[in-house]
């Protein structure tokens, strides 16, 4: 799976336009690690619905880029969010942070 | 009617920024107007002050979510209409069926197609526009209350008994008046004197349903039930008759014929519905107590009065309104005497 897929980013860039895409991933850079933030809390204080409503979040987001490994652990994770599991999260949460961080330095990479 | 291309107010709720600028940019390239809520609370409060023509609505939101928004736009009579598009992701469609059942008009899959997103908010701004236009229609000929059931439940062209009060209203000598002055001063007396009536119609619970020269109809009680449709139609009357009043008291200042109208009420159950077709439909009503008010109000230039009504109508009025028998009269194609009542405010 590959860390951006470049069809749908370079859809999302010609639909937007240069200068858009760049506001775009910084909003999106910027956001992202609060969402990431939230559900840890969410994790820890065993609010669901806070949980869950993160990785929903940033899981819509991962798809808009692009971001295929970051949109399907946010996807997973939102699913036991859903299914009341929290408990079963494991080193997902680990795995997810990575796949922002590759995420990212790809996006800003590809910032025009 | 407006084009479907032409611009609309937006409002895009989203609690996630990416997707609120994202669907902001992809509707200004549309030329439309955004305004945007990051939860369905701020999006509530904006709605009640700032007009919007579509709502770009998303589901999983704090605060207040889209399924609170959609029940509470549904409790709402001003923006019941809005016509509302859900923006979800692929995997939550099970949510946008019951969103559709909750009134949306329609969803969008985030990430969005901006073909599809092009479609949906012109097909929804169009409805948004018939509808306006439909209500603004209705409103010309039907209390808002009335438009508003008419909206509500659609036409049905079937009928049904209902126990209603009719009005009718001519002016008169109208001819010899018309006859003595250009036909632009003709059309333009109809005009305000119409205004006028309505305006006392509306005003007391009627529905004008029909106008022919000088002549018009009003039913009341119907198609929206009302306990006190007797006395409402009587208040109208009493109204117009005091608004000609004025009305007259210009003309003359303007060296003006002043103009005389006779009134006939009747109450009665009547057959109500809706005739025509489709595309032109009346609202109107059939039945002896339609006949009678014809009949009465053409009973004004015998007895001298502005307004009669019938014995079913004075049975409905309250105390305070001052009526005078004038005994019983029998009226052609009718087997029974009538009594009927002058009333004098």
């Amino acid at each position: 799976m590959p860390i951006i897929d470049k069809a749908t980013f370079d859809e999302l860039k010609e639909m937007s336009g240069e200068e858009f895409i760049n506001e775009l991933i910084d909003t999106f850079l910027e956001d992202a690690p609060k969402m990431i933030a939230e559900m840890k809390s969410g994790l820890d204080s065993n609010s669901v619905e806070t949980y869950r409503r993160a990785a929903h979040s940033l899981k819509s987001n991962a798809a808009t880029f692009g971001a295929s490994q970051l949109a399907a652990l946010a996807k997973e994770l939102e699913m036991l969010g859903k299914e009341n599991k929290l408990h079963e999260t494991g080193d997902r949460l680990r795995a997810l942070e990575e796949a922002y961080e590759s995420a990212c330095s790809e996006l800003k990479g590809l910032k025009s | 009617m407006k084009s479907t291309h032409e611009p609309g107010q937006m409002l895009v709720v989203d609690d996630n920024r990416v997707n609120r600028l994202l669907l902001t940019r992809a509707l200004e390239q549309n030329g439309h107007l955004v305004s945007t809520a990051e939860n369905g609370k701020v999006a509530m409060e904006m709605l009640r002050t700032k007009p919007c023509d579509v709502l770009l609505l998303d589901i999983d939101m704090p605060e207040m979510n889209g399924f609170e928004v959609l029940e509470a736009l549904l409790q709402d009579e001003e923006l019941r209409y809005l016509p509302v598009i859900m923006t979800s992701a692929s995997d939550e469609l099970d949510r946008v069926v019951k969103c559709i059942e909750m009134g949306a008009e329609d969803y969008l899959v985030k990430p969005l197609n901006p073909v599809l997103l092009r479609a949906r908010v012109n097909a929804s701004l169009e409805k948004k526009r018939l509808r306006d236009e439909q209500r603004k229609l209705f409103r010309t000929f039907a209390t808002p209350e009335v438009a508003e059931q008419l909206l509500r439940e659609g036409f049905s062209l079937g009928g049904k008994y209902i126990k209603a009060t009719i009005m009718f209203s001519d002016i008169r000598s109208f001819t010899t008046l018309s006859e003595n002055q250009d036909p632009s001063a003709t059309i333009e007396l109809l005009n305000n004197y119409f205004a006028l009536m309505f305006d006392a119609i509306t005003a007391n619970n009627g529905t004008v349903n029909q106008m022919e020269g000088d002549g018009l109809m009003a039913i009341f009680g119907a198609p929206a039930y009302r306990e006190n449709h007797r006395r409402d139609a009587v208040k109208a009357a009493l109204e117009m008759v005091a608004l000609l009043k004025t009305f007259n008291e210009q003309r003359v200042v303007q060296n003006k014929d002043e103009i005389q109208i006779g009134i006939g009420i009747a109450t009665g159950t009547v057959i109500a519905g809706y005739t025509g077709t489709e595309h032109r439909a009346t609202y109107t009503c059939v039945g002896d107590a339609v006949n009678l008010a014809a009949r009465i109000e053409n009973h004004t230039k015998v007895a001298g009065k502005s307004l009669l009504i019938d014995k079913y109508t004075r049975e409905g009025l309250p105390d305070h309104i001052h009526v005078e028998g004038l005994g019983e009269v029998i009226f052609k194609g009718k087997q029974q005497a009538i009594s009927v009542f002058a009333v004098n405010g």
